[in-house]
């Protein structure tokens, strides 16, 4: 009892810190990249509780379900949005043994994928819940863009998995091989993509556009509900770079790896999120119409071609 | 198509890395006074005691927000005549709500009574205390930074080469 009850409270705090680092990373480093200085004044030392200020902030704003939305599901959506990635949380490895893991279970990978396709309901939940055709038009967008990516998504997951031959995330990492970064690097770029086409993220946030939808199915949310989405999201971005990490990068594994492994794990998910941070940055919004080009003309054969590599490397070898 | 693909991905990452690797110019602008370019146009100052009340000044002024009050004095000047007549200042107020910093007073003027001044905090809750009448207006004067010196390679000033020609012939 006492166990569980110490794992959960790590996922936990891993669950409140890593995304705040990732925000305020973000706040900072998208700064930087376009010129500017960032948050400067909260907290006096180059704004590093500038998220802290926005939470406080969000915590005092009016709570407001329109008139003709849906109050429950309403209310419920936020709540749907952050839960799947807590829950993957608790299956990514921090280092080897089970005492670096939230909960080890034989079939992880599985797990965490099927939890994190969760994350569609929720936004369908939002859009269509808030009587907004701006929202509805997000939803429907996400809608196309989450079912569509979550197929190349799968499809790279599979290949390190059959790699590996395992489902487990602790066996991925100790399986891997420092030379798999080359063999699976076509998947390792597919899942990156397609992962952040999953979370949402710019240049993959069609189903926000905010020049285009006003705000995409957040449009009539307001507060701590909002601060969910947005939490949700960093959140996002933290477990698809520890995924990354895991599945490609060879998690806990580099020089001097038997007593700080777990030191490893946490570099390279920050290193992945700084990616996704500063591709954020460089990159235009992607048409709809080229969203789908990218996703079945390019992932899914991409991807369709790894597994066959894999397989084939797999039974010659 | 490009020669090689995927090369305006990696350009793009790299304009933002390099611009990230370099210092930002953002002037913190409460804490840091920013450096304001010469003859920056922050506000009107008035130098009341060049100040004739000519008036050129307020009728030049486009959307006439100059407003002039005077009244004149006899000075009685020993060994003369008759008393000479004086113009004397009462009033000189510009309303900056009004003001579009075009600086033609300035220029109008002919006695040097009005000049630019690079102070610029002087933003009011209301709208109506922007009007600033004279004794502001003079305040702001110890603003005024001295003119620019004349360019060494230019050509010199008009009478400087008036003078020169008197001297030679």
């Amino acid at each position: 009892m006492i166990e569980v009850i110490i794992r959960v409270l790590g996922v936990v705090v891993a669950f409140l810190t890593l995304p705040l680092l990732v925000g305020q990373a973000e706040h900072k480093v998208m700064a930087h990249m376009q010129g500017r200085l960032g948050p400067m004044y909260a907290g006096a030392f180059h704004g590093w509780a500038q998220l802290i200020a926005d939470g406080v902030k969000f915590v005092q704003k009016e709570d407001i379900v329109p008139a003709d939305a849906d109050r429950p599901v309403f209310r419920l959506a936020p709540v749907i949005a952050l839960l799947p990635y807590l829950v993957a949380l608790l299956f990514i490895p921090l280092g080897p043994g089970d005492w670096m893991v939230g909960q080890p279970i034989d079939i992880g990978l599985f797990v965490v994928l099927a939890v994190v396709g969760v994350g569609v309901v929720a936004v369908l939940m939002a859009a269509w819940s808030s009587a907004n055709k701006y929202s509805l038009l997000g939803g429907l967008r996400a809608a196309a863009q989450l079912l569509g990516y979550e197929l190349p998504f799968v499809l790279s997951a599979a290949s390190v998995a059959m790699a590996a031959g395992t489902l487990s995330l602790s066996g991925i990492v100790a399986a891997w091989r420092p030379w798999w970064l080359l063999w699976q690097l076509p998947a390792m770029v597919v899942f990156f993509v397609s992962g952040l086409a999953e979370i949402r993220r710019p240049p993959f946030d069609m189903p926000i556009a905010d020049s285009e939808l006003v705000f995409g199915y957040l449009t009539e949310y307001t507060g701590l509900r909002f601060a969910f989405f947005l939490l949700a999201e960093y959140v996002g971005i933290v477990v698809i770079s520890a995924l990354t990490t895991v599945l490609f990068l060879g998690g806990w594994k580099g020089p001097f790896d038997a007593p700080m492994g777990w030191l490893w794990t946490l570099v390279k998910t920050f290193a992945v999120s700084f990616v996704v941070i500063w591709v954020r940055v460089a990159y235009p919004r992607l048409r709809e119409d080229q969203l789908q080009r990218l996703c079945w003309l390019v992932l899914v054969p991409v991807s369709l071609g790894q597994l066959v590599l894999t397989a084939g490397v797999r039974v010659l070898a | 198509m490009e020669a090689i693909p995927g090369k305006g991905l990696a350009k793009g990452l790299a304009v933002t890395a390099r611009t990230m690797a370099h210092r930002a110019h953002t002037q913190q602008y409460p804490d840091v006074e920013p450096d304001l370019p010469p003859r920056s146009r922050g506000v009107i100052a008035l130098f009341e005691e060049n100040c004739t009340v000519c008036m050129l000044c307020a009728r030049e002024c486009p959307d006439w927000c100059i407003y002039i009050d005077s009244h004149k004095e006899e000075v009685v000047v020993p060994g003369a005549a008759r008393p000479r007549q004086r113009n004397v200042l009462d009033r000189f107020a510009i309303d900056f709500s009004l003001c579009m910093y075009c600086g033609i007073c300035i220029e109008a003027c002919p006695f040097d009574a009005l000049y630019w001044s690079p102070e610029f905090e002087y933003a009011e809750y209301d709208i109506r205390d922007l009007l600033h009448e004279k004794d502001r207006l003079r305040e702001w004067m110890w603003t005024v930074p001295p003119p620019p010196a004349h360019d060494p390679m230019g050509e010199p000033a008009k009478e400087e080469s008036v003078a020169a020609r008197k001297a030679a012939r």
